[in-house]
């Protein structure tokens, strides 16, 4: 954990035997209920991702058009038309978990990438000289004026609109985030005194930034990409919804939600399941991010502790 | 401050001027629109003549230089699709837009600030808890998906509200309260955490001490000091819903800006795709001086 190197924590290593800190995170994650359930919706959303197109790839293009616009909760039926079938009669609840795949890389591809690329670039401008600082920034100025949803329309008119695609694209546009803000806080951090005492011992740069720096800066930005997933979510949602997202067969939430438009009135069920499922994931990233940032924060982590020794 | 305003312009300048070129290229990478407004069979002299109209056939960095001459005489160029100046339509557009936008953050502010103090009053209180909860459903919600389930329930089944258009006050109901609620529930967290701090502060103890209500506490004294970061993430949504609210703006069949961008992009319509993003970063260059200006006032420390 990167938190472990941290200055405050050296000071918790003389009280007498702290506890492996992966431990005491679980048992902060174990007292904070909505944050819990959240981490386990989002473990189940993700072996969805991973399985689900291997388990049910099958049954989620299965078409019985004598099913068509099933509607949900006849529980005679097999338990994947539970939710409903869809126009063509494939069962919703096993659309939405291979769907958990595509939805989940997009966004997982897009945050890391930009996670990757905005923090190097902002750890350069933040820590080396005026000039490399002065165009990183205008860049990400232009970025940040720029609408991202258009430029993300413009590009994937362009180029076709596949998964890589989609994953650069909305990683081009979330990088100013991660470059913001680790740029702010190197600004901040170069000047405390361990980074002092680094350069006179004479670590490189390249050691000063990346195990000097970046493990303070990192929570923050964890806990930022942990919120900017949702929004990534969120925004690959209405590029598919659009129209100019993931095309058929391919499938996402956001482009089920759209397919369903046009049912709207007959039909509920087909927009309203994947939109949940949308809301569902979004909401637990949120409540997992607002206890990250009092977990991983070393200053507030107290709130947490505290909590358990009143019970 | 003339110096500070003089800065913001040039960097401004500079990102709009990145912005055109970037736009101007890519735009035209997207493909020729002849294809698109000239029937399958027409001839290859109605296709040159039309390539000729709308000076397509000129050599890219040529069409470029003389696009940006023509921008120096503020000419915004001929949109292709409804044969009008570009930015005539740009500007009816980002009329229906602007009130959008103006109604909608004049609510969000309005109930943000009001309910998160009184939840960072009773910190850990059910109110709090109430109000934590939904904006962050709040913050968590697709705004398409909101639109469509809204357009169900309240157009659809009750038929309280008219499905899409423009029209009366009737027609801005659903638009309003769908974009509403992304906003809302971001700034509600951002006011009840900046309330939280500022409401442990010496001096509101010391308001305490003197016997004053709750009241004028909250919404006098703490209130001023707690709204500057609130200003910066009203700031950044209200340019959000400035650079138009293109889902819901589609399925409401709302005429505004973020429409008219989409539908330029899909119909290639070049000149106003620019004029849109040029008058969206204009306006959105002078909401952030405002937004800079309006610290300055709330917090005398901070000089420009």
């Amino acid at each position: 954990m990167a938190v472990s190197e941290t200055p405050p924590a050296s000071e918790a290593q003389s009280i007498p035997k702290p506890p492996p800190a992966w431990l005491s995170i679980l048992r902060m994650l174990y007292r904070d209920k909505f944050a819990l359930c959240a981490a386990i919706f989002l473990i189940v959303v993700v072996f969805c991702a991973v399985f689900g197109p291997m388990l049910l790839g099958e049954a989620a293009t299965d078409q019985n058009l004598r099913g068509r616009n099933t509607p949900p909760f006849d529980f005679s039926q097999h338990w994947t038309m539970w939710l409903g079938g869809d126009a063509l009669g494939r069962p919703l609840l096993a659309r939405i978990i291979v769907a958990a795949q595509n939805t989940m890389m997009i966004a997982a591809g897009a945050v890391l990438a930009s996670l990757i690329i905005g923090t190097t670039l902002g750890l350069v401008a933040g820590y080396t000289g005026k000039a490399a600082s002065q165009v990183i920034m205008r860049l990400a100025d232009v970025i940040m004026s720029f609408p991202s949803l258009l430029l993300a329309v413009i590009v994937l008119y362009m180029l076709e609109p596949a998964v890589g695609n989609l994953i650069i694209v909305l990683a081009i546009t979330r990088i100013p985030i991660y470059l913001r803000t680790s740029r702010a806080e190197v600004l901040e951090v170069r000047e405390r005194m361990f980074v002092q005492a680094a350069q006179v011992m004479g670590a490189s740069t390249f050691r000063i930034v990346f195990r000097h720096i970046l493990p303070v800066v990192a929570p923050t930005l964890i806990t930022i990409a942990t919120l900017d997933f949702a929004f990534v979510m969120l925004a690959e949602s209405s590029l598919s919804f659009l129209g100019i997202g993931i095309q058929p067969p391919e499938i996402t939430w956001g482009l089920m939600v759209s397919q369903g438009r046009s049912y709207l009135t007959s039909a509920w069920w087909l927009s309203f399941w994947p939109g949940l499922a949308i809301i569902l994931t979004t909401l637990s990233l949120n409540l997992l991010s607002n206890w990250m940032r009092t977990a991983l924060d070393p200053v507030q982590r107290w709130r947490l502790e505290i909590s358990r020794k009143k019970k | 401050m003339k110096s500070f305003l003089g800065k913001r312009a040039i960097a401004s300048a500079i990102s709009l001027v990145g912005l055109v070129i970037l736009v101007f290229f890519l735009s035209r990478l997207t493909g020729d629109p002849t294809d698109l407004y000239l029937p399958v069979d027409a001839s290859q002299e109605a296709r040159d003549n039309f390539r000729r109209i709308h000076g397509l056939d000129q050599p890219l960095m040529v069409q470029f230089f003389q696009y940006v001459g023509d921008l120096l005489r503020f000419d915004f160029g001929e949109s292709i699709r409804r044969s009008e100046p570009a930015i005539d339509a740009v500007l009816r557009g980002f009329t229906w837009t602007l009130q959008l936008a103006a109604i909608t953050m004049a609510l969000v502010t309005a109930m943000a600030i009001l309910i998160g103090s009184l939840a960072a009053f009773h910190v850990g209180g059910f109110f709090d808890r109430l109000a934590t909860f939904f904006s962050l459903v709040g913050a968590s919600a697709p705004d398409f998906w909101i639109a469509i389930v809204a357009i169900v329930i309240f157009s659809v089944n009750l038929g309280w509200v008219p499905t899409s258009g423009t029209g009366g006050w009737e027609f801005w109901i659903l638009p309003v309260a769908v974009l509403f609620i992304r906003p809302f529930g971001l700034i509600l967290q951002v006011v009840r955490g900046s309330m939280i701090s500022t409401l442990s502060s010496a001096y509101v103890k010391t308001a305490r001490a003197k016997g004053l209500r709750n009241r004028p506490i909250i919404f006098v004294h703490a209130l001023r000091n707690a709204m500057l970061p609130v200003i910066t993430v009203i700031g950044d949504q209200a340019a959000a819903l400035l650079n138009g609210a293109v889902v819901v703006e589609s399925i409401f069949g709302f005429p505004g800006v973020g429409k008219l961008m989409i539908d330029s992009i899909l119909q290639r319509d070049f000149s106003v795709i620019l004029a849109a993003i040029m008058v969206t970063a204009f306006a959105i260059f002078l909401m952030n001086l405002l937004i800079d200006i309006l610290y300055a006032v709330l917090d005398p420390r901070i000089r420009y």
